[in-house]
């Protein structure tokens, strides 16, 4: 079930055109923001480079200065256009999803600053291919969540509703992991922590990409899927019958 | 939602109707179910019929030339267009308010007791109390309760239709019918009439003809949308404005050329 994109776009006021399909380009171009903060907070912490995770987390602030200036667009077309049906759906999953993204951003942040302090101890990396192999995961997430809102295709949603679960079973595994490491060397502990918090946020980061894809879904076919099972979301994308 | 529209009755009902003026086909084949005490909206571009067919509920096409009716419209389950049907009976069941407000040039007190008067009622205890019911009722009371014998034009354009509204009132209707009500109104009287179409839905069953949809989603439990005679769509109101089912609707409703 894929959205005719171009849809907004068909308004006999040509400035609404123009408003609608702004609010969609600046999501688009925030989520790419979000997304190579995220990558950079990664790859700053398998290589053990500070200077990259500072440049995150100094660019953490125009995350948050595009989520505030999307929403003032998003309350100016509500307030002047009072749009209906899948125009208002789009400014309300505008709304949420920037919230999402501008947490997308802190949690990059957050492995950023851990990377910093993971330097400064300069000890044996531990718990790094777990980092790589869920970050990957994630990143993917992230961005089919995105390519998802921007080509308004509720299936490629799904899909991304989907990773989340293995991403969730990823998580718990590696926490297992991990701990065995600080019960063999409990010198490694604060260390291991670290990651663990790392790992929390990437995680945080798919629950986040998994909330963007719901809102694909609502846009598309008008369903709050919101603490919906995995079922129900399928239903309502391919309703049988 | 879903438990509520179960507990509502039907107060009238379109089965299959078609209408034409002259060769001209303005209604095709058009079944709907107007619940009691709700408010129904119809929408649509010009000339989609919506007007047209605001008018079959109190028989105002009888006065049309060359106007024919084929289907039928129930009343509490009784066909309007059977013969045996009084239509002046009718018309005082199915009240109407028009576009433009058209108050008689009596006073203020005598256009609304102009329908009793009509039936014959002389008391003026009976008189007095139902023109102080019915200007409560339109929510107008308080401001022309000291000048009732004034001239109705002297009033604003919102007061005029608010008086002609408690005129439609006083003679106890069980459905109202409002063609483009606040069209010709500034916005503060348009927002007081739509407060008094919230306060008279608990009484009464109102159908609304408005070319303003925010007004259509504001007031409305249910929307029609009409298109070039057809009933494209009737749903809850809060259905259509966020999740039309059809296309045409979705275009309409959005401001989209088709």
């Amino acid at each position: 079930m894929v959205m005719d994109i171009t849809s907004h776009t068909h308004h006999i006021s040509q400035q609404y055109n123009i408003e609608l399909e702004a609010i969609r380009t600046h999501l688009s171009e925030m989520g790419g923001m979000a997304q190579r903060q995220v990558n950079d907070a990664i790859q700053a912490l398998i290589d053990a480079d500070v200077e990259r995770a500072e440049q995150v987390v100094r660019a953490d602030s125009s995350v948050n200065s595009m989520e505030m200036s999307i929403d003032e667009e998003c309350v100016r077309i509500l307030a002047r256009r009072q749009p209906a049906a899948s125009d208002l759906r789009l400014v309300i999953a505008v709304t949420k999803a920037i919230t999402d993204l501008e947490r997308v951003g802190d949690e990059a942040a957050k492995i950023a600053r851990l990377a910093i302090l993971q330097n400064q101890d300069g000890l044996a990396p531990r718990g790094y291919i777990e980092v790589r192999h869920i970050g990957e995961l994630v990143s993917r997430m992230l961005q089919d969540a995105l390519d998802a809102f921007a080509r308004m295709d509720a299936e490629l949603a799904v899909a991304v509703v989907h990773a989340d679960r293995t991403v969730d079973m990823e998580y718990g595994t590696a926490m297992r992991e991990l701990m065995t490491f600080m019960m063999e060397d409990p010198r490694s502990i604060s260390r291991v922590l670290n990651i663990m918090w790392c790992l929390r946020a990437l995680e945080r980061i798919g629950d986040h990409s998994r909330n963007l894809a719901q809102y694909v879904i609502y846009l598309v076919n008008g369903h709050d899927v919101r603490h919906s099972s995995l079922d129900a979301i399928e239903e309502s994308v391919h309703p049988k019958g | 939602m879903t438990s509520s529209s179960n507990l509502e009755s039907t107060k009238l009902e379109v089965k299959s109707l078609n209408l034409y003026y002259g060769e001209k086909r303005a209604l095709n084949n058009v079944s709907m179910v107007i619940p009691e005490k709700k408010v129904t909206a119809f929408i649509g571009p010009s000339g989609c019929g919506k007007s047209t067919l605001l008018r079959c509920f109190n028989r105002m096409n009888d006065l049309v030339d060359g106007c024919r009716i084929e289907g039928e419209i129930l009343l509490d389950g009784s066909n309007i267009y059977d013969k045996k049907v009084d239509v002046a009976e009718l018309r005082r069941q199915v009240g109407m308010v028009f576009q433009k407000p058209n108050p008689f040039p009596k006073t203020i007190y005598e256009n609304v007791a102009y329908g009793l008067r009509l039936q014959g009622v002389k008391s003026k205890r009976v008189l007095d109390e139902v023109v102080e019911k019915s200007l409560k009722g339109a929510a107008l009371w308080e401001e022309v309760k000291d000048r009732l014998h004034d001239n109705a034009f002297g009033l604003s354009g919102g007061q005029q239709q608010r008086l002609v509204i408690a005129r439609a009132i006083a003679i106890e209707p069980e459905v109202i019918l409002l063609d483009e009500p606040a069209s010709a109104l500034d916005p503060i009287s348009t927002l007081k009439i739509e407060e008094l179409i919230n306060e008279l839905k608990h009484q009464y069953t109102i159908v609304i003809v408005t070319h303003n949809m925010q007004q259509a989603a504001r007031v409305s439990d249910y929307t029609a949308f009409m298109y070039m005679g057809d009933l494209i769509e009737h749903d809850l109101t809060d259905k259509l404005f966020t999740n039309p089912g059809k296309k045409q609707t979705e275009d309409y409703i959005t401001g989209r050329y088709g």
